[in-house]
This record gives structure tokens, C-alpha cells and sequence, in this order.
């Protein structure tokens, strides 16, 4: 069986060497690190994750079912989906191919579900869909989920993954970052704990709006984390980009993030984080 | 009548006024205040103390200098992520002395280099974001030139949003937009006009509440009237009790 983790890389954010070993036998995947074969059984065993601590970028569903307590996730704000405000050229088309690839119909899912036993609100983006971008349909899910989150006086903990604004709806999708930064204020606001968990990648205009506004911000080893593009950087500055630029150990080197975590002590970190702040209803 | 990216190139032409132009014409006794107290001073972003005639205002602009020694300088009027900082400090203490904010955006986006990232480009903006829009006082942005992204957004969390007549708007330069869309960074005018980032666009959307004709721009006159506007806008905002409760809402509808 053929397994392919995402379509033809088209841009840097979108790495090469995710497809699959060859058809026989039991699902296997190759570790664009170590370029190692492994039984998908074997990774799906470890979360995803490569003995050489390598993390595969998964979806939004499967990282839920590692994340939450089996069975606790319950979806809020399903009916909010991308329109097309600005009639886009080719952006309806693109909009159908990515619910097909994903699955998903935007590119943020959004609910409650309970983490250690400890109630939560949370919002897990899906780098399958337009590469995890940002327009208004993902801007109002979120802002809505903090909203949500402040009435029933919940904490929130958000999964990040995005190449930025999504350009097909121009300034609409800029606002969202201003919009879900309001919202997450007046949660904040309010006593209410925002965890954010930066996963590869998290760039652009999401790395620039709620995904740095955690109260407390664990990046994913190895994850790719900036607010320019690394081959913009190059362009503009004509300099050779040093060793581990804008990954998760670097921002933690300059005190960008609190904690670099391995994808299998996640749940335990974030279980207990919500136990120290008031933990569970 | 011109096109979107006739308007892109008026908006970028190095004979605009710069904001310290604007500072210069409509306030009095601008008192310029600097540094982020974290790190440095960016001079990409000035900001400081002036009288809007009788009342006291906090005013920031992004400057792109009028020379190239000037542009340089200034780097071009891409902020790092100090001028995010420092402008944020000035905008809380207006918050401290119950000053109105004013600000001028103009720029192609915040800096992209190995430093900004370093220190923090993307916080920076962030929490330039999430504090504004809780500030407790008017805050009025003027768009004079380019709005360019993040970076001009991280100054333009505001109560009213005026935009120059040939000033755009965008969420990624439309040269960036066609290279990516068609792979041909020369299609930019296609791709000006598919991004709807001219001031008519951002009115039509309510992202922007007027636009300010440039008939005069530039004239003693232009900034006079820009002055007496502003001063009418800002006395009415100042009386509205909760501003930050009509900003939430305001950008809640986006």
C-alpha cells in the first residue's frame, strides 16, 4: 500500500521526502531525516515520531486522537467554512481540492474535549488544507472558540500549523489576525489560561497574531517557526541563513518559546500544565 | 481612472510625504520620545508627543525617509521588531495620560532578516496586536502610502482607519502574491487587481472609514484641513466611554 503524507512540495514550507516505501506488505514510511523505513504501525505507535526524533506533520484528527482523552472531543463552530469574499481567481477551485485532500472543510478544527481529565477548549489547525493558511472562516472558528471558552470559563490550548494569511482573501484574512488577537485579550482578560503548541510550521501571519500570544508557548521539536520565509530572508539580506535557523530550539535559545517538547510527552506537559492552573471541572 | 497597480506605484513613489511630514504639518511641538527600553531604537519607526491644537496626542509613524542616506537610515521604512516595541511603550503611556494615539502607516512590510527573527518579529507584532486592542484611548490611523502585511496591521489596530487616496492596503505585495500564484512575479498588476487593495476596496469592505482626496497633497492647505479633520474626529471619539468595547466590535465584524 502507497502512502502519501502531501502532494508535490510547491514551496519550502512544503518538504520533500514524505512519500512512501514501495507497495508491499505493511504501510511503511520513510524519515525524510534519517531516511530510515518504518512501519507506519511502528510510527503511528510512537505518534508519529522517528526514533531519530524526526516529527511527521500529521492532521488535525489524528492529532487530536493523541492529544485528548478517547472519546472527549466534541466539534464546535463545523458549520463556519471559507466563502470566497473577493472572487479570487482559481480560489474556489482550490478551496474544493484541499477539503478533498484534508478531509477537513477549513483549515482549523475547533472544539471541547478534556486533556488528562482536565476540561478544555481547543483548536487544532491542519497543514493539509491550503498548508494551514488563515481566512476568515479559520479567524472567526478561533475567535468564536476564545469567546466560547470565556463564557464557560474554560482554559485554551491551540495547535498551530500555517504558511500565514491566507492571500486569496486579501485584508479580510489580515484582520483575522487582529480579530483572534482580540479575543484571545479578553479571555486573557478574564484569568483564563492560553497554551499554544507551535508545530511545523508555524509562520507568517499566524506566527505574528495567536500563536505568540500564549501564556505558555511549547514548540514541537524540530518544527519550522518565523514570521518571513527563509528564502525572503535570503533575498532581501543576501546572507547564508545560520545552522537551525527558525526552528523550535532556536526560538527557545532566543526566548521565544517556553518549552521544546517531544510529540510523545505533549499530552502529559499540557495535562499538567491545566492541573496547575485550576485543572478540572 | 487608474488601475490597482497604477495606485500601488503612486503609492510607493519616493515623492509622497513621509510621516514625518505629516507629523510636522499637523501637530505642534513634536516631541520626539525614542527607544523600546528592551533593546534599541529603530529609526524605521518615529513616535513621540505633539499638540493636536489644544490637545496633547501620542503620535507614531512609520518613516521611510526622503533620501537614500535617509532611506537607508530608516531602512526603507521596515520596522524591526524594536519599532514594534517602542511604538507599543508610546502607546501605553498615552493609554497612562489619557492621550489619544495617532498613527501613520507606510510601508511594505515589516523587515524580513536574520535579526528580526532572532528578536522576535512575529511576538512583536503579535502582542502589538493583542495591546491595542485593548488600549483604552482613540486610536485613528492615516494610511499615507503603502500598507504593507503585518507590519503595517501591528500599528493599525484602530477606532478609524483614514486612507490617502492612492494609498493600498494588502495582506502580501502583489509581486509576492504573482510569484507565488503564477509563478511570475512580473504578473503583478493581475495580481494588484485580484487582491482589491486600493482604499476604494478597503471602504467597500468598511476595513477603511474614508479616503482623503491628494488633490492638494502635499500643500499647506492639504495638511490644514487633514488637521482640523483629525481634531473633529478625535474630540467625538474622545467621548465615547468604553473605546475598546466599540474597537472589539468593530473589528469583531471582520
Amino acid at each position: 500500500m502507497l502512502l502519501t503524507f502531501s502532494n508535490t512540495p510547491g514551496n519550502e514550507l512544503e518538504k520533500e521526502g514524505r512519500s512512501a516505501a514501495p507497495p508491499y506488505g505493511e504501510a511503511e514510511v520513510v524519515c525524510p531525516n534519517c531516511h530510515r523505513t518504518l512501519k507506519l504501525s511502528q510510527a503511528e505507535s510512537n505518534m508519529m515520531t522517528c526514533s531519530c526524533s524526526y516529527h511527521f506533520r500529521i492532521g488535525a484528527r489524528k492529532r487530536i486522537s493523541y492529544m485528548c482523552d478517547e472519546g472527549s472531543f466534541s466539534e464546535l463552530f463545523p458549520s463556519i467554512v471559507s466563502e470566497d469574499p473577493l472572487s479570487f481567481p482559481g480560489y474556489g477551485f482550490k478551496l474544493d481540492k484541499a477539503r478533498a485532500t484534508s478531509g477537513e472543510m477549513e483549515s482549523v478544527v475547533t472544539g471541547s474535549a478534556r486533556i488528562g481529565g482536565h476540561e478544555c477548549a481547543i483548536f487544532v489547525m491542519d497543514g493539509n488544507f491550503m498548508m494551514g493558511s488563515m481566512g476568515r472562516a479559520c479567524g472567526e472558528k478561533i475567535t468564536r472558540l476564545f469567546e466560547w471558552a470565556l463564557e464557560k470559563r474554560l482554559p485554551v490550548t491551540g495547535w498551530t500549523v500555517s504558511g500565514g494569511a491566507r492571500m486569496q482573501e486579501g485584508l479580510v484574512s489580515l484582520m483575522q489576525m487582529a480579530k483572534t488577537s482580540a479575543a484571545l485579550r479578553r479571555h486573557s482578560d478574564a484569568g483564563l489560561l492560553y497554551i499554544t503548541v507551535l508545530t511545523d510550521p508555524t509562520t507568517g501571519g499566524v506566527s505574528a497574531s495567536f500563536a505568540m500570544d500564549g501564556d505558555i508557548i511549547i514548540a514541537e521539536k524540530g518544527a519550522t517557526i518565523g514570521f518571513a520565509g527563509k528564502r525572503v530572508i535570503e533575498e532581501t539580506t543576501k546572507q547564508e541563513l545560520p545552522k537551525g535557523f527558525q526552528t523550535s530550539e532556536f526560538l527557545l535559545e532566543h526566548g521565544f518559546v517556553d518549552i521544546v517538547c517531544d510529540r510523545k510527552e505533549e499530552k502529559a506537559l499540557i495535562a499538567s500544565l491545566l492541573y496547575m492552573h485550576g485543572g478540572n471541572k | 481612472m487608474k488601475n490597482a497597480y497604477d495606485k500601488v506605484r503612486t503609492a510607493r513613489l519616493a515623492s509622497r510625504p513621509t510621516s514625518l511630514d505629516f507629523i510636522s504639518s499637523m501637530f505642534t511641538s513634536f516631541t520626539e520620545l525614542h527607544g523600546d527600553r528592551r533593546y534599541g531604537d529603530d529609526k524605521a519607526i518615529v513616535g513621540g508627543i505633539a499638540f493636536l491644537k489644544d490637545i496633547p496626542v501620542t503620535v507614531i509613524g512609520i518613516e521611510k525617509g526622503k533620501n537614500t542616506r535617509e532611506r537607508i537610515l530608516r531602512s526603507f521604512g521596515s520596522p524591526e521588531p524594536e519599532g514594534y516595541r517602542k511604538a507599543l511603550r508610546l502607546m501605553r503611556q498615552a493609554e497612562k495620560f489619557h492621550r489619544p494615539v495617532v498613527t501613520f502607516v507606510d510601508t511594505s512590510g515589516a523587515y524580513c532578516g536574520i535579526g528580526a527573527e532572532k528578536r522576535g518579529q512575529g511576538e512583536a507584532i503579535a502582542e502589538n496586536l493583542m495591546e491595542m486592542s485593548a488600549l483604552n484611548v482613540p486610536v485613528v490611523t492615516i494610511l499615507i502610502g503603502e500598507g504593507g502585511s503585518g507590519g503595517a496591521l501591528a500599528l493599525a489596530v484602530c477606532d478609524r482607519l483614514w486612507m490617502l487616496e492612492n494609498s493600498i492596503y494588502s495582506v502580501i505585495s502583489p509581486e509576492g502574491c504573482a510569484s507565488i500564484l503564477y509563478r511570475d512575479a512580473k504578473r503583478a498588476d493581475e495580481a494588484a487587481a485580484a487582491l482589491r487593495l486600493t482604499a476604494e476596496d478597503a471602504l467597500e469592505f468598511h476595513f477603511a472609514d474614508r479616503i482623503i482626496s491628494e488633490e492638494k497633497l502635499g500643500s499647506r492647505e492639504f495638511f490644514a484641513t487633514l488637521s482640523d479633520e483629525l481634531y473633529e474626529e478625535i474630540k467625538q471619539l474622545s467621548e465615547i466611554g468604553n473605546i475598546r468595547e466599540r474597537r472589539y466590535e468593530r473589528f469583531r465584524s471582520f
